[in-house]
């Protein structure tokens, strides 16, 4: 009887690869869906955020769930570094599937976005244009297209601010009260000599953690007051070896690792962790989100020693982010009203509280909430305020696509001159391989 | 007459029916017999076919283009991404140097390592088989995990080796800075996974070799070592041009290690002048950083040519090693 048998194997067989073949093909069926439910059943929600703190809106998710019966929120990313979450992002936009109903867009990526605009909802065509009011002017021109599309709606801006470790400054005999470290530095050349003074009574600690975080923030500054932008020009023309911001921001970095401030740690590496647990640098450059990354770090253990002062230089800004609806969303409308209520003068708000966040509404910004609040972990200091001297009147600094990998490999050749290389050799190697990762 | 015409009429043919029953029967069997092997592997092929087949035929396609999730159209730029690829990017050539550099360095120990392993563990041992399953357990632990804690006891400033180094008197080494440093950690980690699965295939070989020939050695006067290299490793040949091949695939696509040794921002650039960046590294930083899908399409082309090249190479060395001598 052996012929039934092969026969139901054969069955068996055919059986399951139509099943592969099914299921293979079943996965194409997804993309249909578009133009957003007008169903009020329940909806779930997914909001796609990165970074070690996440944006801080639990709260107010919670908040929202009770407002809308029919949403139930979920949140992707925290923890997710912001290069793999823009990679994976890149190909779920690219792909037209996988993205979140709402996802977080970068300061330094959203201009990658632009040229995809159209895989995103334009929120000009969801009565965005009418909030407009409600975003300082510069957040708001970048978080459209030059043809006027809405990407994406402001969430917080960076601001800039130094924090340092009070309890070290002391030691090394430099003053600890806030105006008074203000006032020590009001260029970033007094910084430094702050730095060497530091240096010569402290043989055990290092001034300032790394270098890249330290150029960032002296770039965004320089480049803010200068040119307006970076290594793209402001019709995405490669200008790294013309720019002479760039180089005026690398020769500080290079001098500050001269001067054998930095300890030489990699940005957001466990050892950076651990310099944060063990107190080995006394000072960091600080974007408001930077309270929140230090606060997660340094733990209970070093609440009321550290504290927050004036940024060398004139205010300035990095970093900050956007909310965005792609439109493989299948609940656009839902998915609208979520992001314009966690952008709001009340929802960024919430997330200062919760991570300190710095609001990029002018309304926010002056609500007593935001500009009368101190923060205990940073020995009461008066962060509302210190972050948002200089945030309504910044001018925006214009990165260009490929703004990311360029960075990247600029901040690879401070790595090299921090283990020792040639500062001159490396600034050419930065103007290389800048340009190559640029192309 | 009627009785002979009888007699000599042809015989009654078959009832119809059951002649084409046995018939389409039959030919039941043949179609059965002809096409189900083909219907048998089907499963296979559909998924090779939409996981392999389709994968590798775009990535042909895609190399020939400027597809980039940045440029609204794609055009077509037939050789352009491969001559930009070999003949301007050192970039990539430092990939190379450093994948073959850190394959050389991984691999020759490893494969020695393991063969005196196997060697060691197919003598008679107490608890042989805890001994033999030891090996293996190297195997089982996540990539992603031994590249974490490797990475930990190659730190700079806490590392163990480094606070061994310090307590013998030698300055501590910065593993991430210097080329050479960080290809032997990153080899060490790769070592320490694989020896004892190579052993593990070594020892399942030298299982099957006659003990006859070792006893005729024996009785000749060949030493244990030399009994080793002229039957043990002669016999081993397939093998070791098995796992030669197989650790050259792993080899030259060396990824996990490097890219965890380096922890925070930037870890696909391997080092800061990428010193050891790899060439899947490098495909994964132009694709997923740079969002030039079409030359990543190439550099991953030509990293097979260079894996089909280096197998092609080392089966040719290692045809070398004769039974006869």
């Amino acid at each position: 009887m052996s012929l039934p048998i092969r026969r139901r194997q054969l069955a068996a067989i055919a059986l399951a690869s139509v099943t592969v073949l099914a299921t293979a093909t079943a996965c194409s069926d997804d993309s249909s869906g578009g133009g957003g439910s007008e169903s009020d059943g329940p909806v779930t929600l997914v909001v796609d955020v990165f970074g070690d703190q996440g944006f801080g809106y639990q709260d107010l998710y919670k908040q929202y769930e009770a407002e809308h019966k029919n949403v139930k929120i979920q949140e992707r990313g925290k923890g997710l570094g912001l290069g793999d979450y823009n990679t994976r992002l890149t190909q779920q936009i690219t792909a037209g599937s996988g993205a979140g109903d709402v996802v977080a867009l970068e300061e330094g990526t959203i201009v990658q976005f632009y040229a995809q605009a159209d895989k995103f909802v334009n929120l000009a065509d969801h009565g965005a244009n009418d909030l407009k009011g409600n975003f300082l002017p510069w957040k708001w021109e970048q978080g459209s297209t030059p043809d006027g599309k809405v990407l994406g709606l402001g969430t917080d801006v960076g601001g800039m601010a130094l924090c340092y470790r009070s309890d070290l400054f002391k030691a090394a005999g430099l003053p600890t009260d806030r105006e008074q470290v203000g006032a020590l530095w009001p260029t970033w050349d007094k910084f430094i000599e702050a730095g060497q003074k530091f240096a010569a009574a402290d043989k055990k600690h290092k001034f300032v953690d790394s270098a890249t975080n330290f150029y960032n923030v002296v770039l965004m500054q320089i480049a803010g007051q200068g040119t307006g932008y970076t290594y793209y020009d402001k019709s995405n023309k490669m200008v790294i070896d013309q720019n002479p911001d760039v180089q005026a921001a690398y020769q500080l970095t290079t001098k500050m690792i001269g001067a054998g401030l930095s300890n030489n740690l990699q940005s957001f590496s466990n050892e950076w962790n651990a310099g944060f647990k063990n107190g080995s640098f006394a000072t960091i450059a600080c974007p408001a989100w930077m309270t929140g990354v230090i606060k997660g770090q340094a733990g209970d253990a070093a609440a009321g020693k550290w504290d927050v002062a004036k940024a060398p230089g004139n205010g300035g800004n990095w970093g900050g982010s956007f909310l965005g609806v792609p439109k493989s969303s299948k609940h656009q409308k839902e998915a609208i009203e979520l992001a314009k209520f966690l952008t709001s003068a009340q929802g960024q708000i919430g997330a200062f509280k919760a991570v300190g966040n710095l609001p990029s509404n002018p309304q926010a910004l002056t609500d007593p909430a935001v500009a009368d609040s101190t923060n205990d972990y940073f020995s009461k200091a008066p962060v509302g305020k210190i972050f948002a001297a200089g945030a309504s009147d910044l001018k925006p600094v214009y990165l260009g696509p490929k703004n990311n990998a360029v960075r990247t490999a600029v901040e690879n050749t401070l790595r090299a001159v921090e283990q020792g290389k040639s500062a001159d050799e490396q600034w050419q190697a930065a103007l290389k391989n800048g340009a190559a990762a640029g192309k | 007459m009627s009785l002979d015409l009888h007699a000599t009429a042809p015989p009654e043919p078959r009832p119809p029916r059951a002649r084409t029953s046995h018939r389409r029967a039959s030919s039941a069997t043949k179609l059965d017999l002809k096409y189900s092997p083909y219907l048998y592997v089907l499963p296979f092929f559909v998924i090779f076919a939409v996981f392999s087949a389709y994968p590798i035929a775009y990535t042909v396609w895609i190399a020939l283009t400027d597809r980039s999730p940045l440029n609204a159209t794609i055009s077509f730029v037939g050789m352009d991404n491969f001559v930009e690829l070999i003949t301007d990017d050192p970039q990539f050539w430092n990939a190379v140097v450093n994948t073959f550099g850190m394959f050389v360095l991984s691999t020759v120990p490893q494969l020695l390592l393991a063969l005196m392993l196997a060697n060691a563990l197919n003598r008679r041992l107490r608890a042989q088989t805890f001994f033999r399953m030891a090996i293996a357990m190297p195997i089982i632990t996540s990539t992603a995990v031994v590249a974490l804690i490797f990475s930990m006891i190659y730190a700079k400033d806490f590392g163990l080796v480094n606070w061994l180094l310090d307590s013998i008197g030698l300055d501590p080494i910065d593993w991430r800075a210097n080329r050479f440093a960080s290809w032997f950690a990153i080899s060490t980690m790769v070592d320490w996974r694989w020896v004892g699965y190579n052993a593990l295939i070594y020892l399942a070989a030298m299982q099957s070799i006659s003990k006859d020939m070792y006893e005729a050695a024996a009785l000749d006067g060949a030493s244990r070592r030399r009994q080793f290299w002229s039957i043990t490793v002669p016999q081993l040949r397939p093998t070791i041009i098995f796992t030669l091949i197989i650790s050259t695939i792993g080899g030259l696509q060396l990824f996990t290690e490097p890219l965890l040794f380096t922890s925070g921002s930037g870890g696909l650039s391997g080092g800061s002048e990428g010193q050891f960046q790899t060439i899947t590294m490098y495909l994964l930083d132009v694709m997923n950083q740079r969002f030039r899908w079409g030359y990543a399409g190439a550099v991953a082309l030509v990293l097979f040519v260079l894996i089909a090249l280096m197998s092609t190479v080392n089966y040719l060395l290692a045809r070398r090693i004769s039974s006869d001598k």
